[in-house]
């Protein structure tokens, strides 16, 4: 094995294990919601590429609004499922689409794109 | 006159119990001008009718305030269609968009194929400058990457700062280091010949893939608008207009949205029912077939509920609204499809946890396949052989025909479902239903029609049936019990003439008597008969007990204090059901009966419609119980019912039918609801599974072993062996099929048809 090889062995091997720390194991942005004067628990995400914030931390049983504003193209993100919430919408790029739910259970629920490529989670507490 | 008055509704905020509705209820009636105020605390919401001269909006939000509460600006509540409308509005611009930077990804590949392919000829090589050749390939390649291809690099970079990966991840990656080489390659080729190597472009390979990628989505996208027609088509349905009749009887065309429960509608022949309401005036035929999937038209008389997007045939009619907006039966229809598209099925799980890591576990092992390549490939070729295969396991790489097995399936049949009058809660319940084997039905309103109707009208010798009827009818057209009813239905149907009965009197639990073309009419059971002193005729007696043995309820007639006739009554077998139990025999179902009746008419019922197993004498408290006894025996069980005492059961067995015209309640339990009251919605609800969970499958199937085949291919598995190696171009025309082709597999579940 020659020094270039010797080279691209370990860059290669070092960002494979970049590659795998980033996506999987790295810190992830967190949001609370806000509770309004009426009780409903608001938060605002933005759709670009993934969501964010992209863990989303609410209490159980009192009614959450989660607004959803994509501010791209990019088809990938057209769509935004919450199946345990039976939700399925279709956002369109540059507004805001306001999703109302219920949480009556604690855990942590995903919502997904249309493909389940891009992740977040809701956390009822 | 009284002024026109307005209504606002207003969202209230901050209200904390009842007491707070009462509290703003009074602050807004106070306001000058408002003539009515209704505050709901459940649903937080504030109706209030105002003169317009005298309140707005702003006045009455101001009364809330003071109040002490608030009131929420909420965005203006779109229709369910205006959104519709404005999503297809966008989508029709970027399939615009995308086809546009389709045609210029494949006019500029054209030109770079063949100019990249001069090389290969020696004798043309020899003419050309390499280095401007070069050039003009970076040229042409540039606005394929910048303007066609830029999505890619947005969006990867996008999800690149959300550590998250998606397809657009793979295509950035594989084409732009194909692309920055070829750049490398064409801007210091010092740098490669001094180390021995030939700096050769992929200036093809790039254009190409972004070429052929966009094909897939071109394609994709067009299929995925198929996916969702159905659903696109149940909301068209709504009607834009109502025909309202004003107080002063004028009639007035109002946009839909306007029209409030107890508003009088007119609906004349040829026209949709505007929304749900009850007939107060008219009769007609309507083509319901739009909701119920029920291709006759139904015939609708006073009293009679009406449905809104439903066709009016024959007559015109006017009806009272009783249901607008979301509340009707269109929208709540549209509501349970939209909720059923938006579930998961668990058959889809292990899909979702393989697209969950899939995107970076395929960089990671494309970085392995260049290490790889690198460290074992001839010291001469092993750049390029490492970065043609890395580019090749990159593109190849399919996350959306994983993503896109399940719910497609579930987008399409759902809303072919609904067009059927079957509506399916949601996905489990579809997985759930496709592994059904014994459906046990409740034999009332199921099998039967769940209503009496005349089976028998026999008469002793000497009589005319043809003259007593029109007699017994005109009795029985003031009686207001379903027995009476059920007679004065086969009496129209027979079109017996129309005769008018005087001083009709109930007899409570027995039966009815009035006068009839001057003669004493009595119609009853037989204390009636009893109680006036009439005598029964041997051979009546005799035909009497004969029906009753047939499980019918006997009605006797008398004239004149002489018995003429007897009438049996019972609830008939509906015409479809035997064919549908057969049908569903043939799909390899055990179809089991229950019923509350003694087992001679259960046996009676079970034989005319082919059911060699049933229980009789069933509690409705026991048929939940039923239910678990079946299961008991390792059966997945599908109930079928239609009333409220079944709504236990229907949650106990693997997977509840609700049946025409269900409660809600039964609707509540029931994963699936026919809207068309016959049992061929069974059938049709278990066909649906069957293809779609087969859909399903097949997409999955697919999807795993085209990524666990093509991956290794491309990255140079099969070399050692055969010598084979994956051209990047050809990856990027897999993939392009790939999902495409898991789409096709789904749109052909719109070709359903049971009949």
């Amino acid at each position: 094995m020659d020094t270039p090889a010797i080279l691209v062995t370990v860059g290669g091997l070092a960002l494979a294990g970049f590659v795998l720390w980033y996506f999987f194991f790295s810190a992830r942005q967190t949001a609370s919601a806000v509770s309004s004067s009426g009780g409903v628990q608001e938060v605002a995400i933005t759709v670009k590429g993934g969501y964010s914030p992209d863990v989303i931390e609410v209490e159980r049983g009192k009614p959450v609004q989660l607004s959803f504003y994509r501010d791209e193209e990019n088809s990938c993100s057209e769509e935004l499922l919450m199946p345990d919430f039976s939700i399925r919408r279709d956002l369109p790029a540059f507004k805001t689409t306001l999703v109302e739910l219920l949480p009556q259970q604690a855990g942590k629920f995903e919502f997904t794109c249309g493909m389940g490529m891009l992740r977040g989670s809701l956390v009822v507490k | 006159m009284e002024p026109a008055t307005k209504t606002e509704t207003l969202d209230i905020e901050g209200m904390t119990c009842a007491s707070c509705a009462s509290f703003v209820e009074k602050s807004l009636s106070r306001t000058p001008g408002v003539q009515r105020a209704m505050v709901n605390f459940a649903t937080e919401k504030a109706t209030v009718d105002y003169v317009p001269t005298q309140a707005s909006p702003a006045t009455l939000k101001e009364a809330v305030i003071n109040a002490g509460y608030g009131v929420v600006e909420r965005a203006p509540d779109t229709s369910a269609a205006e959104r519709s409308a404005e999503i297809d509005r966008q989508k029709a611009l970027a399939y615009q968009k995308l086809k546009r930077r389709f045609w210029v990804a494949v006019g500029l590949a054209l030109i770079i194929m063949p100019l990249s392919m001069l090389m290969l000829w020696p004798a043309m090589m020899a003419r050309v400058n390499m280095q401007w050749l070069n050039y003009a390939l970076l040229l042409l390649t540039l606005p394929v990457l910048l303007y066609s291809g830029r999505e890619f690099y947005v969006s990867a970079w996008n999800g690149f700062k959300h550590r998250a990966a998606n397809m657009d991840t793979l295509i950035a990656v594989g084409t732009g280091a194909a692309f920055l080489y070829s750049l490398a390659a064409t801007v210091v080729p010092g740098f490669f010949t001094s180390r021995g190597l030939m700096p050769e472009v992929y200036y093809d390979t790039t254009a190409t893939i972004i070429a052929l990628i966009l094909l897939g989505k071109v394609l994709e996208l067009r299929a995925k608008t198929q996916t969702s027609a159905a659903m696109r088509s149940l909301i068209g349905l709504q009607a834009k207009t109502a025909r309202v009749v004003r107080p002063d009887g004028a009639e007035v065309d109002v946009p839909i949205e306007q029209v409030q429960l107890g508003d009088l509608v007119v609906v004349r022949p040829g026209e949709k029912v505007a929304t749900d309401g009850l007939i107060t005036e008219g009769s007609s035929a309507l083509d319901e077939a739009m909701l119920t999937g029920e291709s006759l038209p139904v015939q609708k008389q006073v009293g009679d509920p009406v449905f809104g997007a439903t066709l009016n045939k024959t007559g015109s009619f006017r009806f009272r609204v009783t249901k607008v907006g979301s509340d009707t039966m269109l929208s709540q229809i549209v509501k349970l499809v939209e909720d059923a598209q938006g579930s998961r099925a668990p058959i889809q799980r292990l899909a979702d946890k393989v697209s969950a890591i899939f995107v970076p576990t395929v960089v990671v092992i494309a970085i392995l396949t260049f290490v790889i390549w690198f460290d074992l490939a001839p010291a001469g070729t092993r750049l390029p052989l490492a970065l043609v295969n890395f580019v090749a396991v990159l593109i190849i790489a399919c996350p959306c025909a994983l993503g896109l097995a399940t719910p497609t399936a579930i987008m399409v049949s759902t809303g072919k479902g609904a067009e059927h009058g079957v509506l399916v809660r949601n996905a489990e319940a579809l997985e759930k239903a496709y592994q059904v084997n014994t459906v046990l039905l409740d034999k009332t309103g199921t099998i039967t029609k769940g209503e009496p109707a005349v089976t028998d009208f026999w008469t002793l010798p000497g009589q005319e049936a043809a003259q007593l009827l029109p007699v017994v009818a005109a009795v029985e057209r003031q009686s207001e019990h379903p027995l009476a009813e059920a007679v004065v239905r086969h009496a129209d149907a027979q079109g017996a003439a129309s005769l008018t009965a005087t001083g009709f009197r109930a007899v409570e639990g027995k039966g009815a008597a009035a006068t009839v073309n001057g003669q004493a009419v009595l119609i009853g059971n037989r204390r009636l008969l009893a109680d006036e002193s009439v005598s029964l005729a041997p051979s009546l007696i005799t035909q009497a007990e004969q029906l009753l043995s047939q499980a019918k309820t006997v009605l006797y007639i008398a004239v004149a204090g002489q018995a003429v006739g007897l009438v049996g009554v019972a609830d008939t077998v509906r015409d479809t059901s035997a064919a549908a139990i057969k049908k569903l025999q043939a799909l390899g179902i055990e179809v089991v009966m229950m019923t509350g009746d003694n087992t001679e008419t259960a046996a009676q019922v079970a034989g005319q419609v082919g059911i060699t197993r049933f229980f009789a004498e069933v509690l409705p408290q026991d048929k939940a119980g039923k239910v678990k006894e079946l299961q008991g025996e390792g059966r997945t069980v599908a109930m079928v019912g239609d009333g409220i005492n079944d709504a236990p059961a229907l949650a106990q067995a693997d997977i509840g039918l609700a049946i025409g015209s269900g409660t809600d309640v039964a609707m509540e339990a029931a994963g699936i609801t026919l809207m068309r009251s016959d049992l061929n919605g069974v059938v049709t609800a278990i066909e649906l599974s069957r293809q779609t969970i087969r859909t399903i499958k097949q997409n999955l199937f697919f999807a795993f072993i085209y990524n666990t085949l093509g991956i290794p291919v491309a990255a140079g598995l099969l070399y050692p062996f055969f010598g084979i190696l994956l051209s990047p171009m050809l990856a990027a025309g897999a993939m392009a099929l790939s999902s495409v082709s898991v789409l096709t597999n789904s749109l052909r579940l719109r070709s359903f048809d049971n009949h």
